[in-house]
């Protein structure tokens, strides 16, 4: 650091410090949902302080372009994004930042090995020079980078439909993945500790974040579009993950403490996710689970009831409870503030409307929930799985809207269906219960719903946003 | 304590364990202080939880600030402005997308109230 740094190491160090601070009261408060906003607001400004600290630090013997390009356009495309991105976009731009967490680690690491061949190395290897914990770190940092980018890039494709598991030939293929790991592993090796010319030295690196994305790309393109919440609840940790080895290249406590709590955190979603559909991780990551074209599937069924919403009306009309169970249909269709304009109606009729959200309902933790309060949805509205699971054999009418392994009995009843053990809402033990669905075909998992055959089930085909819809107008008239 | 925090990167083959170890102990403890706090976020804000987590991790911002100071040969400066400007849209754009979700989780006030008492 040059004699124009302004701020002695260790003032900056107690900078960091308070950053750290602010970061875990921030996470602190985000136990509770009211305190949740004024915890991220402490959260930013650990971040402002911990920024400020080191642009004073850094001086200004800098190159302005870097700096101030870099800053300015992130700025720019961060706002731009942040404000204009609809809440149906949650999970792909959650998907595509933590794509560029991953992607900054690594070029920070990348740009300390250009400056270390930039130096007089005499042609000894970063392990030679800089011992092995700087040479490991360096490597760690742009592999777990790398994998990152590649995968949330890959899962963002996935949530946003345009990612062709078929257009990807031999990649995905589970020996290739090995075989591009080994890759990695040995490119590794040549980056961090043989010896060579600069210029080797930092084509090795090049060459191991090259393998790293194609890898990145391999891991995630299998997955099914329904394990998304257990894939970018991974990433989100990954990205987390890099910070931190990039906290060991560089000596940042910060880094290290902040890329750890994010990492645990995306850590503690995953396990949450793989709960709430009774697999373990290897089996998420490694079996391939419905990635088969499931659109055909409706055959199988004989005890269908399908109800109109001139049909339906009537029995809504006369609930006086009623629990919504929203899931990935609903976000597609955009149905929540429909859905929302629905409960007013009924709650204007003193009927009571709660909303039971299974964990792996839509495409990332939360993402129902994020949808209704959207929808000006109040939050104590909204149930978990064990919250509520007891209360529908007191309700009157259960709405299943978009929703489908999720409450599919299968998963209590037999053990040897693909999801037995699965936890799930039982809405069967409702008076009665509506699934609004545009058909019988089966959900992510490829099995039939017992579910749609049970006396007390109403079929309500259709959109479910036009649905909806429908049924206002009728309770409307009525 | 604060020699050691104070010390700057080592290029001596001595100095060299002591960050390491550090940071490991360091990182040890922060992974059990996140996951103690994380457990207790209500599964209702886990879609805000994930993009302020994306926000926190472009902590790597502050490292990637230091890349643009002099010394750096052309390819590691152009690294180095990658990594400040995607860093910079995780920090501006996590916090901004979190701050707006959770406004809508708390924006119920003088609304009409749950009647939902009790269950």
């Amino acid at each position: 650091m040059g004699a124009l740094a302004f701020l002695s190491l260790q003032s900056v160090e107690l900078v960091y410090m308070a950053a750290a601070f602010l970061f875990i009261l921030g996470l602190k408060r985000l136990s509770g949902v009211k305190t949740a906003r004024s915890g991220n607001a402490l959260a930013s400004l650990g971040m402002a302080l911990a920024i400020a600290a080191t642009l004073v630090r850094v001086g200004t013997e800098v190159h302005w372009w870097v700096l101030a390009g870099g800053v300015g356009l992130g700025t720019v495309v961060g706002i731009v994004l942040a404000v204009r991105v609809q809440m149906t976009g949650m999970p792909e731009l959650v998907a595509f930042f933590n794509g560029l967490g991953g992607a900054a680690s690594a070029c920070v690491a990348l740009a300390e090995i250009g400056k270390f061949v930039g130096g007089d190395t005499g042609g000894a290897s970063v392990f030679g020079v800089r011992g092995a914990d700087f040479a490991v770190a360096v490597v760690l940092s742009i592999l777990i980078g790398a994998v990152t980018l590649s995968g949330s890039l890959i899962a963002f494709g996935k949530l946003a439909g345009k990612v062709n598991r078929n257009r990807f030939g031999p990649i995905g293929g589970r020996l290739l993945n090995v075989l591009l790991a080994l890759l990695a592993l040995w490119m590794c090796h040549l980056a961090g500790f043989s010896d060579g010319s600069g210029g080797l030295v930092f084509s090795y690196h090049l060459i191991l974040a090259a393998v790293a994305l194609v890898l990145g790309v391999g891991l995630v393109v299998p997955i099914g579009g329904a394990d998304m919440p257990v894939v970018i609840s991974l990433l989100n940790s990954y990205s987390g993950l890099a910070a931190c080895a990039t906290g060991f290249v560089l000596h940042n406590n910060l880094l290290i403490i902040a890329g750890s709590l994010v990492g645990a955190s995306g850590l503690i979603l995953t396990r949450i996710m793989c709960k709430a559909m009774n697999r373990s991780l290897v089996n998420v990551l490694f079996a391939t689970f419905g990635e088969e074209d499931s659109s055909a599937k409706d055959e199988g069924y004989s005890n269908v009831k399908a109800a109109t919403a001139e049909e339906a009306a009537p029995i809504l009309d006369a609930a006086t409870s009623v629990i919504i169970c929203p899931g990935y249909g609903m976000a597609v269709a955009q149905a929540q503030h429909k859905v929302r304009e629905l409960a007013s109606i009924l709650e204007k009729g003193g009927c009571e409307v709660s909303y039971a959200i299974h964990p792996v309902a839509g495409r990332m933790p939360g993402h129902m929930n994020v949808l209704l309060a959207e929808a000006d949805v109040p939050y104590e509205q909204l149930f978990d799985l064990d919250q509520i699971n007891g209360e529908f054999q007191n309700t009157d009418v259960a709405i299943v809207l978009g929703a489908n392994d999720v409450c599919n009995p299968a998963a209590e009843k037999d053990p040897n269906s693909p999801i037995a053990g699965m936890p799930v809402l039982s809405v069967w033990d409702a008076q009665t219960v509506f699934v609004i669905k545009r058909s019988l075909s089966a959900g992510y998992a490829g099995i039939k719903n017992e579910l749609f055959d049970l006396d007390n089930t109403l079929m309500c085909f259709g959109d479910g946003k036009k649905f909806v819809d429908e049924l206002i107008t009728e309770l409307k008239d009525q | 304590m604060m020699l050691l925090l104070t010390t700057e990167i080592p290029n001596s083959a001595d100095g060299e364990l002591s960050f390491l170890i550090i940071g490991l102990w360091i990182f040890l403890l922060a992974i059990f202080t996140g996951i103690e706090l994380i457990t207790k976020v209500p599964p209702t804000i886990h879609t805000p939880l994930m993009s302020g987590a994306n926000a926190i991790s472009g902590i790597t911002l502050v490292g990637a600030l230091y890349c643009a100071g002099t010394g750096y040969p052309f390819l590691g400066q152009l690294m180095g402005f990658l990594a400040i400007a995607m860093a910079t849209v995780n920090v501006v754009g996590g916090f901004l997308v979190t701050d707006r979700m959770l406004a809508m989780f708390g924006s119920k006030k003088g609304k009409k109230k749950s009647k939902k008492g009790e269950s």
